[in-house]
């Protein structure tokens, strides 16, 4: 299907917008087995790096009055751990540094495929869908070891009337279920939708400046949209991250205190 | 010929699933402005329920997601 667009002597796009999102061998041509290293390969440890870079060089002189790159680390600690505190409680602690490696690593890799010529790992389903499980696993497993058979409690609504409480379990029962689904596709179809919509409108640019004498018009508006899609990008890269947290943070507090 | 018809098909009901995002619209719109009535009327709480909005606007736009998943699936795996 992707092919089709690019048809010869057919008005089509320039290059398909999802074409950003295939997964290439980053040496040679060829099928991608289990241990090819990929596009995928390198922007993820590039994210690794980037955050590795970041704290190291933050907290290496642990200044009493700190340095720009101090005051920004410092800040993203505080900011998560505030987080972590005020939605799922203080016994939720324990889970910080779980917390905060999914929030920096998340963020870097938004930011990271905000760059030109970057490859966005978070907008592949698989990237983001192991870890919703993650996060589901440790929930489900935290919830029970905690509160052993209690914790089916989440389901049983006690505060809802007797007759409603079967329907209500049942809705509960596959809400709890669908929370990893909606968990991964938020930002992988965040991710994914942001930058199809900047290749579509980069696509459009160069086309009606082809094919007829309206791209005057046109071309410099669909660059104005690029540039404002992306700045729009930035922030939705941002608040991606911090969703993808505090429900993580939400879903825990349910595993930590199950009561309806 | 028959192929054309199932390729229309999923083309249009990709289209309809589109419609799901105007849901997700307002439902987005209505938690914001919600959020941002009762902030003008107190705004001293308001700093501290900025996460509750974000949960809110987070799940409200979960199921404009799923129309856009739906369209995606019609698109590239029908």
């Amino acid at each position: 299907m992707a092919t089709e667009a690019h048809g010869a002597g057919e008005p089509g796009l320039v290059f398909h917008p999802m074409d950003q999102f295939m997964v290439k061998p980053l040496f040679g041509e060829g099928a991608v087995g289990v241990f090819t290293l990929t596009n995928v390969t390198l922007w993820m440890a590039l994210t690794v790096l980037a955050i590795i870079a970041l704290m190291v060089m933050g907290t290496s002189r642990r200044a009493t009055i700190p340095s720009r790159t101090q005051s920004v680390v410092e800040l993203l600690y505080d900011f998560i751990r505030k987080m972590v505190e005020d939605v799922a409680g203080k016994d939720a602690l324990v889970f910080f540094p779980y917390i905060m490696t999914l929030f920096l690593f998340i963020l870097f890799a938004n930011f990271l495929g905000l760059l030109p010529m970057a490859f966005t790992t978070t907008s592949h389903i698989a990237v983001t869908a192991v870890m919703a499980m993650m996060v589901f696993l440790t929930v489900t497993v935290v919830g029970f070891v905690k509160h052993g058979a209690g914790f089916l409690g989440l389901f049983w609504v006690s505060s809802a009337p007797l007759a409603l409480r079967p329907v209500l379990a049942l809705i509960e029962v596959i809400s709890y279920f669908v929370r990893p689904v909606s968990h991964s596709i938020r930002l992988a179809g965040n991710m994914m939708a942001g930058h199809a919509v900047v290749k579509v409108f980069a696509a459009f640019a160069p086309m009606i400046l082809i094919s007829t004498g309206i791209g005057i018009v046109v071309t410099p508006l669909s660059i104005l949209a690029i540039s404002t899609i992306y700045a729009l990008e930035v922030l939705v890269a941002f608040i991606q991250a911090y969703v993808f947290t505090i429900l993580t943070c939400v879903y825990l507090k349910d595993a930590l205190h199950p009561s309806h | 010929m028959e192929g054309d018809i199932v390729q229309m098909g999923a083309y249009i009901g990709a289209g309809l699933a589109c419609m799901g995002m105007g849901g997700a619209a307002m439902g987005v719109g209505n938690v914001a402005g919600n959020f941002l009535a009762g902030a003008l009327r107190n705004p001293s709480a308001a700093a501290g329920q900025t996460a509750t909005l974000f949960i809110g606007i987070a799940f409200a736009e979960a199921l404009g997601i799923f129309s856009f998943l739906v369209a995606l699936l019609l698109m590239f795996a029908v």
